[in-house]
């Protein structure tokens, strides 16, 4: 049998290409961007030769500055490759060749977003060296004073491995205490239920109360009640107290999240085969979860690092309290600055590795699909 | 006397019964299947043998021991009842070696290289001694139930539960197991296995048991029950198997 129904006709909207459109306002507005980049630059990187101080900071903010002002005209680049895919397209477009005329104006759009896309960073720089040397350099002065920092640089280090000390202490007890706290929690049956309630108290009253008054509340108060023991612990065992006890909390939670994200069928393989329940944890349940919550648990333990910073305020020496110091000696914050490049030091590569072990956890979660 | 005998057993989740009164005898040696639809309780059923679920209602014996009910000692009894599931459940963070040797050395405290030793003669029996040291996402589904049901059998369990142990594998490795379980019941292990492959239960079993809602309906002999099913609810459970090409 054949098909009687004549074909519908297609509408004549349908037949007609597709527009093969223009970057070019696209790249006339990374024209603007680029000079106005090269505009700032070039003045920031000015202010920076004349207006800063002498010395090591002339000569390296000058450098950097100047190699910013490259960067900026080296925008150009893409702007002019840019303008070229654009002539093609249009000389594409007039004889008559869409494809090709399509394609070399997607490949000028694209120079024209790479080119905006590199005046940004360039820009933020710019301004952030004006800032600094606004009011004739005194924002430079006061965080960046190069000789004030390199004469503090040395106590301040020194300070700073106590905060050091303080850290690795606390995520020592920290580690044991929370999987304390965590198993508590999820302590079973009827007979362990006084016991999660504690655990659950506890976990909401320290996840409540700011770090910084535990520290207080701990340094202060137990010396003032002459409390034997914990009295006389001194200044950095009070901080070591603090912290456990502020982040046991938080990382209690991390532990928990991670012994109940573990499937039943474990506990099942495990009990089936005779393991008791506390040998069915410790072999089998925490032992996973420990690897699973690697991640959180290093994020929090980059906060408890930073908050070993709070210990300033029970006297404790560290590198805050010694950075204060001069800076209250010296009416200059630079000394301070220093403590944060320190944080920032010892912080980066942990962030980045904490990065690595979720890239690594979300590639097997795709590899087993 | 049966070896392994389940007395009018109840067992309800909350109110929705699964189990209603299943009564079902292993002799020493047996071997007996559980076949049915799923959701029938057929898993529930021998998750409550090893204790991993409590019943409500009638008993269970081991070797005339109740072991059933509040205050048997859990831990001793799964010593002698092991246990293989559907979806292996080997622990991910242990090597094959490890996870065979974990509750020998930790429930029944043989040392360390005797275990690792006993470990080593259980793997070459299934042909996985070279997979001793990897882990088990190193293995294919078939070689991870072969070594879940090493894992079982390292305990030297005087009964062995297999809960639907090809359910999860592709075809092709289906045989490998199965081929160790018809190796294990020629050795005289007495084995309760709810299972759908039908053509080895009516090759292995000495008694198959059709379970439907909780309730055993019908067993006997393999060649009875497929040959001559008597219930009209067996029978219309086998055509579908047919018309599947299951049997």
């Amino acid at each position: 049998m054949t098909l009687k129904t004549p074909p519908v006709a297609r509408p004549l909207g349908v037949a007609q290409p597709s527009p093969v459109g223009t970057a070019r306002t696209l790249l006339l507005a990374g024209v603007l961007l680029c000079l106005l980049t090269v505009g700032m630059t070039g003045f920031a990187a000015y202010l920076t030769i004349t207006v800063a101080e002498t010395g090591v900071w002339k000569t390296a903010l000058g450098a950097a500055t100047l190699v910013v002002v490259v960067l900026a005209l080296l925008t150009a680049r893409p702007l002019i490759s840019g303008f070229r895919q654009q002539v093609a397209s249009t000389t594409a477009a007039e004889a008559g060749d869409l494809v090709s005329a399509r394609k070399f104006r997607a490949r000028a759009a694209q120079s024209g977003w790479t080119a905006l896309g590199s005046c940004l960073p360039l820009m933020f720089i710019a301004t952030f060296t004006m800032f600094l040397l606004a009011n004739d350099h005194a924002v430079q002065t006061t965080f960046f004073d190069a000789q004030f920092m390199a004469q503090s640089v040395g106590d301040v280090t020194v300070a700073f491995g106590e905060n050091i000390k303080i850290a690795l202490l606390a995520e020592a007890f920290v580690l044991v205490w929370a999987l304390v706290i965590a198993l508590a929690r999820l302590a079973p049956s009827k007979a362990g239920r006084p016991l999660r309630w504690l655990a659950t108290a506890y976990v909401d009253v320290f996840r409540a109360i700011p770090s910084i008054i535990v520290i207080y509340l701990v340094g202060f108060g137990l010396p003032l009640a002459g409390v034997p023991i914990l009295s006389e612990m001194g200044p950095m065992w009070s901080a070591v107290l603090a912290l456990t006890l502020t982040y046991g909390a938080y990382v209690a939670e991390v532990y928990r999240a991670g012994i109940e994200g573990i499937h039943w069928s474990q506990v099942s393989a495990a009990r089936s085969l005779g393991l008791s329940y506390g040998k069915t944890m410790r072999h089998v349940i925490v032992p996973q979860a420990v690897r699973k919550v690697t991640p959180p648990l290093l994020n929090d333990f980059i906060g408890l690092q930073k908050d070993t910073a709070l210990v300033t305020i029970i006297g404790t020496v560290d590198a805050f309290t010694q950075a204060k110091m001069y800076s209250s000696n010296y009416f200059n914050l630079s000394s301070v600055t220093v403590v944060a490049i320190l944080f920032i030091i010892i912080t980066i590569p942990q962030t980045r590795f904490v990065d690595r072990l979720l890239e690594r956890d979300a590639r097997r979660q795709l590899s087993k699909g | 006397m049966a070896f392994l005998e389940l007395n009018d057993v109840e067992k309800s989740y909350a109110t929705n019964p699964v189990l209603r009164g299943i009564t079902l005898h292993v002799a020493k040696h047996q071997v007996v299947c559980l076949i049915g639809a799923s959701g029938c309780g057929k898993s529930t059923l021998l998750r409550c043998v090893n204790a991993l679920e409590d019943i409500q209602g009638g008993d269970i014996r081991l070797d005339g021991d109740v072991v059933s009910g509040e205050g048997i000692d859990v831990n001793s009894l799964r010593r002698k009842v092991g246990i293989v599931f559907q979806s292996f459940n080997l622990f991910p963070h242990m090597t094959v070696l490890q996870n065979v040797t974990l509750s020998p050395i930790r429930v029944l405290g043989v040392p360390r290289a005797d275990a690792e030793k006993q470990a080593i003669a259980l793997l070459t029996r299934v042909g996985l001694a070279e997979k001793a040291d990897a882990y088990p996402d190193q293995l294919s589904g078939g070689q991870q139930q072969r070594v879940a049901i090493v894992r079982a059998l390292a305990m030297n369990p005087e009964v062995l539960l297999l809960d639907e142990i090809t359910s999860a594998l592709d075809p092709e490795l289906v045989a490998e197991v199965l081929n160790i379980v018809r190796d294990l019941a020629a050795d005289g292990l007495t084995i309760l296995m709810a299972t759908h492959e039908m053509s080895f239960a009516r090759e292995v079993a000495d008694t198959v048991a059709y379970i439907h809602e909780g309730t055993v309906l019908e067993q006997g002999p393999p060649a009875d029950i497929f040959g001559a099913p008597q219930h009209e609810r067996t029978q219309a459970f086998l055509k579908k198997i047919i018309e599947a090409g299951r049997l």
